[in-house]
């Protein structure tokens, strides 16, 4: 095998390898939430995990900068919230969980996706 | 300190003077940085720290100096939405279009064959450089801008894919173009590839726009739902009419309504008469005739005569406010049908960019020459055949789209799940009392058997029987006194009325005793019936209930009083069995009775004289037969099986506690309801599996196509154009499949 597939070899491998660490295993960052919490909208959402406590009302204000249309709708299955985020405005999202447990939210195809923890 | 600033709109202002008096009141709430108010646009803008002030406080300081504030509502904005997005839309489609024609051209110039009739200038690499780059960068800027932060964040998407696979592409070419010699050195023809990334973009572009209009009709049951709210009200106050915004009106408010009008708000109608189009809320199509006492419905247009009524129920109580809230919480949750769905879709960018890698490295290392343009070519088809959107959009538009129908057709579905669960159905129970039937007695018949001083012996009859029954509050009597009532019977005077609990009633009449009731009674007091024995008997097997009116110790005449099936069931419970469905009819009432009405219903299976607190378990030893069940009934004391069903079903208005516990609540009154929703469950669903077949499918099959799994055998592999071509109408298809529901007949 000439150099250049050697060499190509390998950067594929790693670049695989990459891929996977770099997407599928991260860690997510939990933010504890009493209340209400700012959440951005670009390229996803930040904070992407957030843990609430149950049986108390928090309030979630969606702020998109990102004209992607995916994220142009959050969606709160669990909670049967589906909301149009509108560019540059500020959007709240109220919610009162009744149990413990993950509950995930999404954008409005489903790509793009962040976590709510009740405790 | 974080700032928060925020629009009240403000009502009741009159003067220059208001201002002030509102500014102030709301600067003394601690936490207020800055309140001002105008007078021309009514609104107050307050900029407060978030932590220390809330929206309420804010409220009441305007209320107490005796105005009115209102948050910035939703509505006002949505127009400005509106239009933003139409303006998103047009400038989508502007760049899809230019970039479809810039890359028209640079296809002209480049592709084998067809650049023999090309003019001269076109094949140039230089010019095909610059015409490419307008799209690459101007209309193709969205993607870089969706997938630098997604980056950010470690997460892929669509347009991750698009990104790296265009950009791929376009920068090889500029390589091929700006220092061919790098390319020729290592042994390759230095030839551009701009075609690819320009047609890429135009049409993925095309692809997204056609896809935002085709979604956008997948919501249009709320718009439409909003759309039938009324605007203004016209209340009538110290005698003069004057029209009020809707937001405005209060219960008790009286409301007049003309021909033609739509009524704004729930209420009771006081005075007047007409008929109702209430279509868009029940499905039904034949007009409701109202008069006074009857209820009408916010939303529902008045087709032929004037009426006043109260407003009962506003704002956000009305039935149409409820109908909305109940559409859009069902469209945002989630079928568990789609988690599997869910699962995967989150891996699956990851996983296509490493497919990607892999193609490149296997076709570089043991493809054909030139390896690298194989490598590269196929790398790019694999990132653009993949659509992660068409898994995305399988699902909840099918559901969007199912629940707006039903909502059309007077069939509220809760949530997803219901409609999924709703197909599976094969047996469906029935509230006998005010779901089979009309839920009211009335009399059936009515027997003399002796002349009696009056018009005619069965009014007669009827007419002393009504009398005594006024003063009755026994709901048999109520139908016989209505009966009277629309014979057009005047009630004579009743003296010494007596109730004897579970026999009958008494009193004299014109100086004669009269006594009406049942055989008990007729015993006690020594009246001989026997000769009307068997008229009483089959007057009983057909499930109506008999009560014998004596005069002075004569029995004079039987009246016979029974609930009657509504003239929907039968069909309704016809329907159903031909769909193969079991119905089961339930109910208090004696064995006798229920299988008379089921009869005529035509249903087989009767549990009768089942207790309100039985009617649960009732429901689940029918489940332990196996049986997905549905429970159709409409009271309160149904809420329990409603419930305990796989499916519960609340019929008519119905009240608040069987909505809650229903998975569908029918607006309608018409059993043919019940059919349909099943029905609506079944296309829904077929149109979620054909979504997921095509979407999943289309993945799998395509993405080995694009790695090159038929090269080896066949020599196939697939040009990054029309994998561009064919990701764009994927997305497309599930969009517009769904939209095929809305062609359903129901």
């Amino acid at each position: 095998m000439s150099i250049d597939k050697i060499l190509v070899a390998f950067f594929g491998l790693f670049g695989i390898a990459f891929t996977f660490w770099f997407f599928l295993m991260k860690k997510e960052k939990e933010v504890e939430v009493s209340g209400e919490i700012d959440i951005t909208v670009s390229g996803g959402y930040s904070p992407e995990v957030i843990s609430v406590p149950v049986g108390k009302t928090t309030r979630m204000n969606f702020f998109r900068t990102d004209p992607t249309d995916c994220l142009s709708e959050v969606v709160l299955p669990d909670f049967k919230i589906r909301k149009e985020l509108p560019l540059n405005k500020k959007i709240s999202v109220e919610i009162t969980p009744k149990k413990t447990g993950e509950f995930g939210y999404t954008c409005g195809m489903n790509m793009y996706h962040g976590k709510i923890i009740v405790k | 300190m974080a700032e928060n600033k925020k629009t009240f709109k403000i009502k009741g202002m009159h003067c220059a003077s208001c201002i002030r008096v509102i500014e102030s009141s709301i600067k003394k709430i601690p936490g207020i940085s800055d309140a001002s108010v105008s007078l021309v646009t009514e609104k107050a803008t307050v900029a407060f720290d978030p932590k220390r002030v809330n929206d309420e406080q804010v409220m009441s300081a305007v209320s107490r100096v005796g105005y009115k504030a209102f948050l910035e509502e939703e509505g006002e904005s949505e127009e400005k939405e509106k239009e933003e997005k139409q303006k998103e839309l047009s400038a989508l489609k502007r760049k899809a279009f230019i970039s479809l024609f810039l890359a028209f051209l640079i296809v002209w110039g480049s592709f084998p064959y067809i650049d023999q009739f090309a003019p001269f200038i076109l094949k140039n690499f230089w010019v095909q450089l610059i015409l490419a780059l307008p799209v690459q960068f101007w209309a193709g800027l969205m993607f870089y801008k969706a997938t630098i932060p997604a980056l950010r964040h470690r997460t892929a998407n669509m347009d991750t894919l698009i990104t790296i696979g265009t950009t791929a592409a376009f920068g090889y070419s500029v390589v091929a173009t700006v220092f061919p010699q790098i390319i020729e050195s290592a042994g390759i023809e230095p030839m551009p590839y701009f075609d690819v990334s320009a047609v890429i973009i135009g049409l993925i572009l095309l692809g997204r726009y056609f896809e935002a209009k085709a979604k956008a009709g997948t919501s249009e049951a709320i718009k439409k739902l909003i759309g039938l709210q009324a605007k203004t009200a016209r209340v009538l106050k110290n005698g003069k009419e004057e029209d009020i915004a809707i937001d405005q009106v209060v219960i008790g408010n009286i409301i007049r309504v003309r021909p033609g009008e739509k009524i704004p708000v729930d209420g009771k109608v006081k005075e007047g008469q007409s008929s109702v189009d209430e279509s868009m809320i029940s499905g039904e199509s034949i007009p409701v005739e109202k008069t006074k006492g009857d209820l009408v419905i916010g939303g529902t247009i008045n087709k032929t005569g004037s009426f006043i009524y109260e407003a009962t129920k506003v704002g956000s109580d009305t039935m149409l406010a409820q109908i909305i809230k109940l559409v859009a919480e069902a469209q945002a949750s989630k079928a568990p049908i789609q988690r599997l769905v869910d699962l995967i879709s989150s891996y699956f960018v990851p996983v296509v960019l490493m497919l990607a890698i892999f193609t490149f490295t296997v076709w570089y290392i043991f493809g054909p020459q030139p390896a690298f343009l194989f490598a590269m070519l196929n790398l790019v088809a694999v990132l653009i055949i993949a659509c992660p959107c068409a898994m995305g959009l399988a699902t909840p538009t099918a559901i969007m789209v199912g629940v707006g129908i039903g909502a059309e057709h007077g069939i509220l579905i809760k949530n997803a799940e219901s409609l999924e669960i709703a197909h599976k159905i094969n047996t469906v129970i029935f509230d006998k009392t005010g779901t089979l039937t009309n839920g009211k007695p009335v009399v059936t018949d009515i027997i003399s058997t002796s002349q009696v001083k009056g018009a005619g012996p069965a009014r007669s009859v009827l007419q002393i029987a009504s009398s005594i029954e006024k003063g009755s509050e026994h709901s048999l009597a109520e139908a016989i006194v209505q009966k009277a009532d629309q014979e057009g019977l005047a009630l004579s005077a009743v003296e010494g009325f007596k109730a004897v609990p579970g026999h009958g009633v008494e009193g004299i009449i014109n100086k004669k005793r009269v006594i009406f009731g049942n055989r008990k009674l007729m015993d006690r007091e020594k009246i001989i019936w026997r000769k009307m024995e068997a008229n009483i008997e089959k007057l009983e097997s057909e499930g109506k209930t008999v009560m014998m009116l004596a005069v002075e110790g004569e029995l004079a005449g039987l009246i016979a009083v029974a609930d009657t099936l509504k003239q929907t069931s039968k069909k309704a419970i016809d329907t159903l069995s031909k769909m193969g469905i079991e119905a089961v009819m339930i109910t208090g009432d004696n064995e006798r009775t229920a299988k008379a009405i089921a009869k005529q219903a035509g249903i087989k299976r009767v549990l009768a004289e089942v207790l309100p607190d039985q009617k649960e378990a009732e429901v689940k030893k029918i489940q332990a037969e196996g049986k997905v069940v549905a429970m159709v009934g409409d009271g309160i004391n149904d809420a329990p099986a409603l419930a305990a069903a796989n499916i519960g079903i609340a019929m008519g208005t119905g009240t608040d506690v069987a909505m809650e516990a229903a998975g569908i609540t029918l607006v309608s009154k018409d059993l043919a309801s019940v059919a349909e929703a099943i029905e609506l469950s079944k296309k829904t669903m077929r149109t979620i599996k054909m979504n997921l077949v095509w979407a999943f499918g289309y993945n799998i099959t395509l993405i080995p196509v694009a790695m090159g799994a038929l090269y080896p055998v066949f020599q196939i592999l697939l040009n990054p154009i029309f994998a561009s071509a064919a990701m764009a109408l994927s997305s497309i298809s599930v969009v517009s499949n769904s939209l095929l529901l809305k062609r359903t007949k129901l």
